[in-house]
């Protein structure tokens, strides 16, 4: 299932470090990570460049905006764009959010419907395709400015896979299936399981918390702390009659180009469509509909992976999608390297039936999010970790688990997936050897 | 001090605020599980998300959304020592003062109130900015808690990273 499609660019084919921050020793079945990585600006700003600057990232999802003229703004990738649906060709643009003529954000609000963006300060008006369309005083100016070309900049590159809109910086990156490369078929699993067509609901989890981005990354796909960490999380299932017999067991995958996933059965249930005493007795006979259904349009096969296994994906190097309890989309990014901003948003299945939705949100805040029982305990353990780092003493985390053994959930393949990809597309800025 | 009588059923603002001011003063004290005594076993604490005050637990996604089960869970959590976040216990101080009796109709009353809430720990200082929503129900002995809405001004959590700790 391993794969290594890593789309190779020119560009990239640049010198590699000679004493890499990543120490990937298959040999010794050791493999280590400088801290550095996690607290040197030097490293940051790199990563800025080279990661940011040079992969697909998320944007939003395309049910955000239903009809034309509907936009959300949000930064990505530390830049404020913003993405709205063309009037006039119902496409999904992806703007930089900045006049034209002299930089102000043309689009101002969270949110919301328009047919033009007029940036207050001059009054230069952009239509939702991004023609410019007015111009106070068009007569002032000599021939010299061509209007047609002073549209709103479109981000270089923008391709949505099932209703996830991704965009890229870097005119010459790979189209994005290339470079999802086998998360498709992991992204399939997780719309497919919820029938097929999914939205956004309303209600954002934005936080920031003290840690370098990448130990989000791990803590996101992470098996193995799960029930040191969250113990009151396992607890409070207890108390509702939930049997924690069987625990967390399956396996981790290497998706290619730096994405990863975890697969496992797991104590808790599942929305779709794995019944649990949380969800109570009257939506038995929902979820058991909803998994004949599943198994109906994919056999049984595909139906069990869809209803009974959790999935914690990375996409790299910034999105999560987590199909675990509920499903949540997390992207996240560093304006700093002890610095994460994240943002949250709970994925669910279009038109659920009013009872099964209120348990998908019940089962949601009840693990995920900053007032869940889980996610303030993860957060404590990152910051913890880039305290850590401070003391000194020891320059290298292990990342080592499982090497020696067909990779499970609680190991830590999926990591060095990411941990790879990432040595390799920093390449020589990754270097200890020219590190302060 | 006056010179009529309020009525019987009448509800004073005073009443309200210092029944407030306690319930203040049981969080600040970390007494949890004295608070949680306050709410009736149909009780609910929400908190919505920054973006989406108005939210509706039954479509939106909220912060908490917690039926009185899901509180004395939470108050559980709180008191262990397995709140990683909230192990030690920050040190807290809620605030509550723009107070106004929405409804005083009868023994049940709506109630709304600014609050800020200060967190204070290791060294790192947070404050939460917001209208409360309470329902309020009168009983012999005097207030029980019916709703507690917490509503946050703040634009998102950047500053204060969660909501751990009650609001």
């Amino acid at each position: 299932m391993s794969t290594n499609v890593q789309a190779r660019r020119p560009e990239e084919a640049e010198a590699a470090a000679q004493l890499p921050l990543v120490n990937d020793d298959p040999a010794a079945q050791r493999f280590r990570v400088h801290r550095t990585a996690m607290t040197s600006p030097r490293f940051h700003r790199a990563e800025i460049e080279r990661i940011f600057a040079k992969s697909w990232l998320y944007v939003g999802h395309e049910s955000e905006i239903p009809q034309p003229g509907d936009f959300v703004r949000r930064p990505v990738g530390g830049r404020p764009i913003f993405m709205v649906r063309g009037v006039k060709t119902g496409n999904v643009n992806v703007f930089h959010n900045t006049c034209t003529h002299r930089g102000a954000l043309v689009c101002r609000q969270e949110s919301g419907n328009s047919k033009v963006f007029r940036c207050f300060y001059h009054a230069w008006t952009f239509d939702s395709e991004g023609q410019l369309k007015g111009v106070p005083g068009r007569d002032a100016y000599a021939g010299g400015v061509n209007f047609a070309e002073l549209g709103l900049k479109r981000v270089a590159r923008v391709e949505s896979y099932r209703g996830f809109v991704f965009a890229s910086f870097d005119p010459g990156i790979v189209d994005l299936p290339s470079y999802l490369a086998d998360a498709k078929d992991y992204i399939d699993l997780v719309i497919d399981g919820c029938g097929g067509s999914v939205e956004m609901v309303r209600g954002t989890n934005q936080y920031s918390f003290g840690a370098n981005w990448k130990l989000l990354v791990e803590n996101s796909i992470d098996g193995y702390h799960a029930e040191s960490t969250h113990d009151t999380y396992f607890k409070y299932l207890v108390s509702i009659g939930t049997d924690l017999h069987g625990g967390v067991s399956g396996r981790a995958i290497d998706l290619g180009n730096g994405h990863a996933v975890i697969e496992y059965s797991s104590p808790w249930g599942r929305p779709v469509a794995k019944w649990e005493p949380l969800f109570g007795e009257d939506a038995r006979t929902e979820i058991d509909r909803l998994r004949s259904d599943l198994v109906a349009r994919h056999g049984e096969d595909r139906a069990h992976t869809m209803a009974e296994v959790n999935r914690n994906m990375l996409i790299y190097p910034n999105l999560i999608i987590n199909d675990i309890m509920a499903v949540t989309v997390r992207t996240f990014y560093p304006p700093a390297p002890g610095v994460v901003d994240v943002t949250a948003w709970e994925l669910a299945p279009v038109n659920e039936l009013p009872s099964l939705r209120e348990r998908r949100l019940d089962s949601f805040l009840t693990f995920l999010g900053p007032g869940g029982f889980a996610t303030p305990d993860d957060l404590e353990a990152l910051e913890s970790c880039q305290q850590g780092f401070t003391s000194g003493g020891v320059e290298w985390n292990d990342i080592s688990r499982g090497m020696g053994r067909s990779p499970m959930a609680n190991d830590e393949e999926q990591m060095r997936a990411f941990w790879r990809r990432w040595q390799h597309q920093m390449g020589a800025a990754a270097d200890l050897a020219g590190a302060q | 001090m006056t010179a009529i009588a309020p009525k019987k059923q009448a509800i004073s603002r005073q009443q309200i605020e210092d029944f407030l001011y306690a319930e203040a003063a049981l969080l600040d004290a970390w007494q949890l599980d004295d608070w949680l005594l306050l709410f009736d076993e149909d009780a609910k604490y929400e908190v919505p998300c920054n973006d989406a005050v108005d939210a509706d637990p039954a479509h939106d996604l909220m912060l908490v959304d917690d039926n009185y089960t899901r509180l004395a869970a939470r108050v559980d959590r709180l008191n262990s020592r397995r709140a990683h976040r909230e192990y030690p216990h920050s040190r807290t101080n809620h605030q509550v003062f723009n107070v106004r009796v929405a409804h005083g109709s009868g023994d049940d009353v709506s109630v709304t109130a600014s609050f800020t809430v200060w967190r204070f720990r290791m060294g790192r200082s947070s404050c939460y900015v917001g209208r409360y929503r309470y329902r309020l129900r009168r009983d012999h002995s005097g207030f029980r808690i019916a709703a507690k809405r917490a509503e946050l001004d703040m634009t998102d959590l950047r500053s204060v990273g969660d909501v751990a700790i009650i609001l």
